[in-house]
């Protein structure tokens, strides 16, 4: 049991009794299920604005579908993220289950899922309203194309912060030993 | 969590600044498509040679280039100047169809807004031909296609306003705006160009309010457009009423209530008699200064062509921001001045004055 005297029936007590498999599983799910919400966002977002463009000007379809591709990276990174994660779950006797190297692995699988889950959800946004203006702009004044591409790979780059972020602190979720 | 929070604030009233993550939904495709269309707008060049051309036949093969090709290819030699306007308000009104039938609400409303200017154009252009004893069928042709409604025939058996309203607007979308208007007289010039002014009046107000519940970029924007129209109508209408009987009071009831001018600028219209008077007023506004200092003094033939040019740039400005819905009524005020181009500038060839076509075409990009 954790070193601080903590009452039996205040939260505190009640929050370090929930099983650490409980925030890992969860951590997994958010990592992703919200990185996927957040490619499928930035894809519509994107697609919508895309079709309707390409209609008078039919030359952008293949340059832009780069934009599309950003996104979907976005759900790949998510993918990733949770089966490195789901590796990190072991098995741990029920006596040591509410240790505290325990509840650490699990906050440390339960972190990183929300780490991954939510840079990818920003980030796709970002990449889908992005990929939209390209293609309104490409359709005008072609341009403009390789300009607007450049801040899209910025705007990219904010989940694979949150891929690294989400490795490292995974990395640290180590179970006690039998 | 978080993105549930996001999204119920920008769902009902969009936050401004945020509408980029849900306008796409409903909106994304039809914006697209219309600035698809925007960018099929004559361009200045494209005006130069329109202006070097010797005859109609001339202007139509220029045109065959541009989006109104198809509309124009099939006519029959012999041009008149009366068939391109209307070919080419055929491509406006088949456009604004295309971006109807794939709207949802709120811009299904939105679009439908557009039309009702032109709906109020139509009735009085009938109840004025019924007057000056016209054929129907003669004044129907002449409606414009985007204000047409099905018992618009039957405004030729009213006698006054009382049962214009009854017989034919309660059941159109005018309705609401004939409150103002609905007297016992009798139709005659001066009446219908008061319930011309008070149905428009009526109309901006609404359309105004309407854009304010919608929220975001779509009423900064519409704001700023619908406001300088009120204005422009205001200023017209103190000049075109200088000299007639209109008295002070019933000039004033014709202004709206919104825009630059609103309120102080309105009881200073109220009382000009002479149009010095009204540059006098409307200097005092600095967006209206830069219009009326291009004019020298006494001259008031500008003043419409200022007014459009001034129009046009503010409409441009619009499409510098992506998801809302001004693209769309930016992009139809376009089109219709471009049609009114493309008029004057067949006249002005037609009746070989090509030295004064400078002087009405309002250039765009």
């Amino acid at each position: 049991m954790s070193g601080a005297a903590i009452h039996a029936s205040s939260w505190a007590a009640a929050l370090v009794r929930i099983s650490p498999y409980t925030f890992s599983a969860i951590g997994i799910a958010i990592s992703i299920g919200v990185s996927v919400l957040g490619a499928a966002w930035g894809i519509y977002i994107t697609g919508s604005s895309l079709i309707g463009a390409a209609i008078e000007a039919p030359r952008i379809t293949s340059k832009n579908l780069i934009s599309v591709i950003f996104c979907e990276a976005v759900a790949i990174y998510g993918v990733i993220v949770a089966i490195i994660l789901q590796t990190k779950l072991e098995s741990v006797p029920s006596s040591k289950m509410y240790d505290a190297e325990s509840l650490r692995a699990g906050y440390a699988i339960f972190a990183s899922g929300i780490i991954v889950g939510f840079a990818n959800l920003v980030c796709g946004l970002c990449v889908g309203i992005i990929g939209s203006s390209c293609a309104l702009s490409d359709a005008q004044n072609s341009t403009l194309f390789v300009k607007i591409l450049v801040i899209e790979i910025f705007g990219s780059a904010l989940g694979l912060f949150g891929v690294i972020v989400g490795i490292i602190m995974s990395a640290q979720a180590t179970w006690p030993t039998k | 969590m978080i993105f549930f929070l996001a999204i119920a604030s920008i769902s009902e009233r969009n936050m401004y600044g945020f509408e980029a993550l849900t306008f796409n939904i409903h909106g994304g495709y039809l914006e697209a498509i219309v600035r698809g269309h925007r960018a099929g707008l004559l361009t200045t060049a494209d005006y130069n040679n329109l202006c070097q051309c010797e005859n109609l036949d001339d202007i139509k093969m220029h045109l065959s280039a541009t989006k109104y090709g198809s509309y124009l290819q099939n006519e029959p030699s012999p041009l008149h100047t009366t068939t391109i306007v209307e070919k080419c308000t055929l491509k406006l009104v088949d456009d604004y169809k295309h971006m109807l039938c794939q709207a949802t609400e709120p811009m299904s409303t939105f679009l439908e807004y557009i039309r009702y200017g032109h709906m109020i154009d139509n009735v009085v252009l009938i109840v004025t031909g019924t007057l000056h004893e016209r054929d129907v069928q003669e004044l129907l042709e002449k409606c414009h296609p985007l204000g047409m409604f099905d018992s618009i025939a039957t405004l030729v058996v009213a006698q006054n306003m009382r049962e214009l309203y009854r017989l034919v607007l309660v059941d159109t979308p005018l309705a609401p705006y004939f409150s103002e208007c609905l007297t016992s007289e009798d139709l005659d010039d001066m009446n219908i160009e008061i319930m011309r002014n008070t149905l428009y009046k009526a109309y901006l107000e609404d359309f105004y309010k309407f854009c304010q519940k919608l929220g975001g970029a779509t009423s900064e924007i519409m704001s700023d457009l619908l406001a300088f129209e009120a204005d422009r109508r205001a200023v017209n209408i103190t000049i075109n009423s200088i000299g007639t009987e209109l008295t002070r009071e019933d000039r004033k009831k014709l202004y709206s209530n919104f825009g630059l001018l609103y309120p102080y600028g309105h009881e200073e219209l109220a009382i000009c008699e002479d149009i010095d008077q009204v540059r006098g007023v409307m200097e005092k506004y600095p967006p209206y200064q830069a219009i009326f200092s291009k004019m020298s003094y006494g001259e008031s033939q500008m003043l419409d062509k200022a007014f459009y040019e001034e129009e046009v740039r503010r409409l441009c400005l619009a499409f510098e921001q992506q998801f809302h819905y001004a693209v769309f009524f930016a992009y139809m005020r376009l089109r219709e001045q471009e049609i009114r181009n493309l008029m004057w500038i067949s006249e002005c060839v037609a009746q070989n004055q090509k030295s004064r076509i400078h002087d009405s075409v309002v250039y765009m990009f």
